[in-house]
């Protein structure tokens, strides 16, 4: 059974990607106590998976170990992870919140030595390459997961391969008969952090993401090009495994569009010029990159950036919506249709692969959110009547990270705000 | 403080028993580590492992630790003791996963585990436990620099917190460009209309709060001090100074708007109608004050088209006005069509943009403008010119492609950008800005290393770091709004709010000790030997945080409230008289010296690797997770930045045999990887002159190499390793062996 230690001074953290983990850790370097509720078995959240950031092109896991550290050293922050909030009910200072903890099958004792994985055969789509690969039943999410603890897959757990898992691991880490439980913890103040997901592009009917296999999301292209990712960073297409040279960007695919989502995700733009770069990187020369856009939404210093692309003799960009993408037969190659509305020319041009720039929703929407809140009609959460819940992140708006980040420290502010003043009633 | 007692513990789980001979292993901690009490243990991290160290620490004393397991990453909070010393030998990720498991790895990968653990040992024995900086000013209070929008906001959410705010402002008013905007773009649903601003409520709530002392008509004549103890000289009107104690300083000192006199092609300063996005807030406030519509500047007429002209001096290529898009202009202009549409809808107003930035729900903004009538051209526009009572605008259509023109507007009102207030340049002190003003300081910092914050490009005071934008380069000073990104006012205020909490922060760590990000809570902190010291003023001049000062004999003085405990001055140290006390020349060099060296015949060379700890180290663990073999020939040394590599550890290193030195650093350049700014750059210009010592060694200058190494490098890294092995077996054995 969990044990968890809350009280009204606690600021419970909804979410554990880098809205989740930066609110955790402002407010518990402050010294409150904190805890942070994840859904999946582990922290690092979207911007784990992606390959690189814009404009920079650094890398997202090396903020990410930062965290973790700052995580592992903290004495006021407790993580919890496989675990929902499922109702939130009270006011400022005085909450209580029921979790929902699903089993992780392995328990404390884990050193992530690997055997299970090793012993056991079964495996199932891997969701942190947005399904492109397989990874085994008993597996450790990715390379900079936390807690470093391995997972079984509930699928196996009750049949032979559960239990060559458990036979594997020699430090009894495996527990079949963990099961799901519920917990009631008390809360001060609760920060939403629950971050965005990318739009069903297979809403988006024209576009044919469901039809066509050369179809894909720029989720999944960080993934292409990550060297961890399913294809050891080269960048191919679904169909035949073919190097993607010539690739065309959408954008706004679902965004800006009141059939899908209303809001501009702001993001966009910037990921798919970034993903242009990705191409270059990997193809020098031989790279073709054409961006259909609306408005390229490059603000502040990413206009640099920006230029930068818009120097780059591999990338064009055409002013266009396009209307539809159709499929060469024989190739499976994406022919991408439309008007330039720059001269109002027809173009039907053919690609490799069609990334589609798809639009950010929240993850949670706000009618889903366990408790009373004032929402946007995209889902952005804007305030909640009860005075101590707070968004942070892309729970409250379409953000990059950048800006995600602050919004999350603000709000440990907020939160800060609320158990400061029940601690003085108290004492 | 107790007498120290050692303690080793050797871990035979995840393998580590059956790859390596523990005994033997052990043995070593105990007579070449000279540890007293060695334990062996089959589950170490397991629940009774841990008990079993702590009880040693409780019953027998135990003070400092080595642990020869699994990678520091791994295990990290299980194997956490209070007050105790504790070094990690990395025999797992570091050893048995990246060796393969056959007969003749076997004695290279025992050499291997049997070195780290007389690293460990020789680590533990320099190592003290951190007791917290000395300095620990006390004071809570938050210096809010700036009256407007941003400083008054955090002014509000530092007194909501309970903290004390002292607030300066330049202007004899409190409330900035917003005071001076007749409505703002809505900030929540419905994105229909503009709104009130509200900064009314945030000066009242600043004005009537007995906890904010506020100067008006006042600046920064001086600030001297560290986190915790900042000294603010406040300069007033009267020509009389204050002094406040302050903990923690927000610079929320905004922007100057990009002055419209310098676009006479776009028709500023050839019309009274052609006016700023400024200039046309205040026509509204004016003719709202009246009751009436807004009238042309000219002559008073009626206003029937007003064009409004976006990116004006933006986004500009020429080199002539700003670069950058200031991100909020595209909303203000449709706010501003809004003011005529909602009064009058007959009124004609076109928006003449090329990109439309409105993220988020300002897409809703613009829909509602479509809605009202709004017309949006994309289009580049030429050239604006007057005739008679109006203008006519000349601009290029994009998607006819053809040169167009509105010949008659009664207004132009041009969207120009944001120029920071950030103060001078402290690299080029005599830079003017972009409006072609030379820039005052504004903190007035006494600090070695200039007056103000340092910007990050445009003139802007923004941080490098995308994941971490409230990262400064002067501990407990932090921007907000617009002086660090061109921003609108709900951003700004968001900005505000989350500088605050930084703020408190950095004013309760100073308290503690503390290091603030990104080594939060260490309390190691730099120590000088003075009477070593040759003044030669290389650790203030080369710390990236400018936490260092020079007394009047040019020696050192540490400001620790202000360092980040990189130990880049550790590095740029020619005597050597910094250290931390858990990190120091000596528990490196120690560890170095601590590795066996076999003779020049062995055919066993030995490889230093001095590995940033932040990526290159987090980078060869999970190799060593993904099974990525490499030679065992290397020994690895995790290092705080690379900028805090001191060259004698090289020396020491080449003179004591290795064969080869591999230091491991994040990308330096403009696009910087490094978490301490200028480390890794340091270390590659100091590397570059270790090639003259070589010389003088005798030595090839191959035998020291810097690589820029990212945290995903996790296959390339086994490979760099390999090939300067391979490079090393080329050259040959250093000859220096057996003379140390």
């Amino acid at each position: 059974m969990t044990e968890v230690v809350a009280t009204s001074q606690t600021i419970v953290v909804v979410g554990g990607g880098i809205s989740g983990m930066t609110a955790a850790l402002e407010a518990a370097e402050c010294g409150r106590q904190v805890l942070l509720i994840e859904k999946t078995p582990t922290l690092g959240g979207r911007t784990a998976l992606l390959y690189r950031y814009f404009p920079k092109l650094c890398h997202p896991t090396c903020g990410l170990e930062i965290n973790l550290r700052r995580i592992k050293a903290s004495r006021n922050l407790r993580v919890l992870t496989l675990a929902e909030v499922t109702k939130i009910t009270g006011t400022r200072g005085d909450y209580s919140v029921t979790l929902k903890r699903s089993p992780r099958y392995v328990n404390e004792n884990c050193t992530a030595c690997g055997a299970c994985g090793e012993a056991v055969e079964a495996a199932i789509d891997n969701p942190y390459n947005y399904g492109l690969s397989k990874m085994k039943a008993a597996y450790l999410p990715h390379a900079m997961a936390y807690p470093q603890r391995y997972v079984l897959d509930p699928s196996i757990v009750g049949t032979p391969e559960g239990a060559k898992a458990k036979a594997a691991c020699k430090y009894g880490a495996i527990d079949l008969d963990m099961k799901q439980e519920t917990l009631e913890i008390k809360a001060g103040a609760v920060i939403w952090a629950t971050g965005w997901q990318p739009y069903d592009a297979a809403k988006i009917q024209p576009y044919g993401y469901d039809r066509y296999p050369n179809v894909i999301t720029s989720v999944e292209f960080e993934r292409l090009a990550d060297p961890h990712g399913p294809t050891g960073g080269k960048i191919a297409r679904p169909s035949d495994g073919k190097e993607a040279k010539n690739i065309a960007f959408i954008q706004c695919a679902g965004s800006r569009d009141e059939n899908h989502l209303r809001h501009c995700s702001r993001i966009c733009c910037m990921a798919s010029l970034k993903q242009t770069q990705y191409l270059r990187e990997a193809y020098g020369e031989a790279a073709k990159s054409t961006v259909y856009y609306i408005d390229i939404r490059a603000i502040d210093r990413f206009e640099d950036f920006y230029k930068k692309v818009l120097g780059d003799p591999g990338v064009r960009f055409v002013k266009s919506k396009p209307a539809r993408i159709a499929e060469e037969l024989q190739t499976r190659d994406p022919v991408v249709h439309g008007v330039d509305t720059e001269g109002y020319h027809r173009y039907a041009t053919r690609h490799d692969l069609v990334v589609l720039a798809v639009g950010m929703e929240p993850s949670v929407k706000g009618a889903d959110v366990p408790h009373e809140i004032v929402a946007d009609s995209s889902g952005f959460i804007e305030s909640a009547a009860s005075g101590g819940f707070f968004a942070a992140g892309c729970a409250s708006n379409a953000l990059d990270v950048n800006r995600s980040v602050q919004s999350a420290t603000a709000g440990a502010l907020r939160a800060i705000q609320v158990v400061r003043k029940s601690d003085r009633v108290e004492a | 403080m107790a007498e120290p007692k050692f303690a080793a513990y050797l871990c035979k789980g995840c393998g580590i028993g059956e790859r390596i001979d523990a005994a033997r292993t052990a043995k070593i901690a105990e007579k070449e580590g000279k540890i007293a009490l060695v334990r062996q243990h089959e589950f170490l991290c397991s629940a009774e492992g841990v008990a079993l160290i702590g009880s040693d620490i409780e019953q027998q004393g135990v003070t400092h630790v080595a642990i020869a397991a699994c990678s520091r990453r791994s295990k990290t909070e299980a194997f956490q003791f209070p007050n105790v010393a504790l070094a990690r030998a990395n025999l797992r990720e570091g050893v048995i996963w990246v060796r393969p498991d056959t007969e003749e790895a076997r004695e290279t990968t025992q050499e291997m585990a049997d070195d780290y653990v007389r690293m460990a040992c020789a680590e533990l024995k320099k190592m003290k436990l951190p007791a917290g900086s000395p300095e620990r000013g006390c004071s809570k209070r938050i210096l809010v620099v700036g009256g407007g929008i941003s400083g008054l906001t955090a002014a509000v959410e530092a007194r909501k917190t309970g903290y004390e705010v002292v607030l300066v402002e330049k202007q004899a008013q409190l409330g900035g460009w917003a005071a001076k905007l007749w409505k703002r773009v809505p900030e929540r649903e419905p994105h229909a209309a503009p709104v009130d601003t509200g900064i009314q409520a945030l000066i009242d709530a600043v004005t009537e709060d007995a906890g904010v002392k506020v100067y008006t008509n006042a600046t920064l004549a001086q600030t001297s001090g560290a986190p915790g103890r900042f000294n603010a000289t406040i300069a007033v009107e009267s020509g009389s100074t204050a002094i406040e104690e302050i903990g923690a300083i927000v610079q929320a000192t905004g922007f100057s708007l990009y002055d419209m006199n310098r676009l006479p092609e776009l028709g500023a300063g050839k019309s009274p109608n052609v006016v700023d996005q400024a200039g046309l807030e205040s026509l509204a406030r004016e003719a709202a004050a009246k009751g009436l519509p807004i009238r042309r500047p000219s002559d008073g007429g009626e206003v029937n088209s007003v064009v409004f002209v976006q990116c004006a001096g933006q986004r500009d290529d020429t080199g002539r006005h700003l670069p950058y898009c200031s991100g909020y202009c595209c909303n203000t202009s449709i706010k501003q069509a809004m003011y005529f549409k909602d009064a009058n809808p007959a009124v004609d107003t076109v928006v003449i943009y090329t990109d439309l930035r409105v993220p988020g729900n300002g897409e809703d903004f613009y829909r509602s403008a479509q809605k009202k009538g709004v017309t949006f051209t994309k289009g580049r526009v030429t050239g604006v010119e007057p005739s008679g009572d109006a203008c006519k605008v000349s601009f290029r259509d994009l998607i006819l492609d053809e040169d167009a023109a509105i010949e008659a507007a009664d207004l132009v009102v041009l969207a120009t950008g944001q120029v920071a207030n950030a103060g001078v340049d402290i690299d080029n002190p005599d830079a003017t800005d972009a409006n072609g003003a030379k820039p005052i300081s504004i903190l007035n910092l006494n600090y070695r290393q200039g007056k103000d914050l340092p910007k990050l490009s445009h003139g802007f005071a923004d941080s490098h770091f995308i994941c971490f934008p409230y990262e400064t380069r002067r501990t407990g000073i932090y921007a907000a709004g617009p002086v660090r990104r061109p921003m609108d006012i709900a951003q700004a205020k968001e900005d505000a709010t989350g500088a605050v909490l930084k703020a408190i922060q950095a004013a309760e760590n100073a308290e503690l000790g503390r290091a603030a990000h990104p080594r939060s809570g260490d309390l190691s902190f730099p120590m000088v030997r003075l009477d070593g010291c040759t003044q030669c003023k290389r650790c203030t001049v080369e710390c990236p945080f400018g936490a260092i000062d020079e007394d009047e004999k040019t020696y050192p003085v540490f400001n620790e409230s202000r360092c980040r405990r990189c130990g880049t001055c550790m590095g740029a140290c020619p005597v050597r008289v910094i250290s931390f006390e858990n990190y120091s020349v000596d528990t490196v060099g120690a560890q170095i010296k601590a590795v066996d060296i076999p003779d020049e015949f062995s055919e066993k060379p030995r490889i230093l690797v001095l590995a940033c700890e932040n990526d290159a180290y987090p980078a060869l663990d999970m190799a060593g997770m993904q099974r990525n073999h490499y030679s065992a020939f290397v020994r690895v040394i995790p290092v705080r930045c690379l900028g805090s590599v001191n060259s004698i550890w090289i020396t020491d290193a080449l003179n004591g045999g290795y064969d080869g030195v591999m230091l491991m650093g994040c990308k330096h350049g403009d696009d910087y990887q490094c978490h301490f700014v200028t480390g890794s750059a340091l270390a590659k210009e100091r590397m570059s002159r270790i090639d003259e010592t070589l010389k003088t060694m005798a030595l090839e200058t191959e035998r020291v190499a810097t690589y820029e190494v990212a945290i995903t490098d996790i296959g390339r890294l086994p490979k760099l390793i390999e090939d300067y092995a391979r490079l090393i077996e080329k050259i040959g054995m250093s000859p220096m062996k057996g003379f140390a």
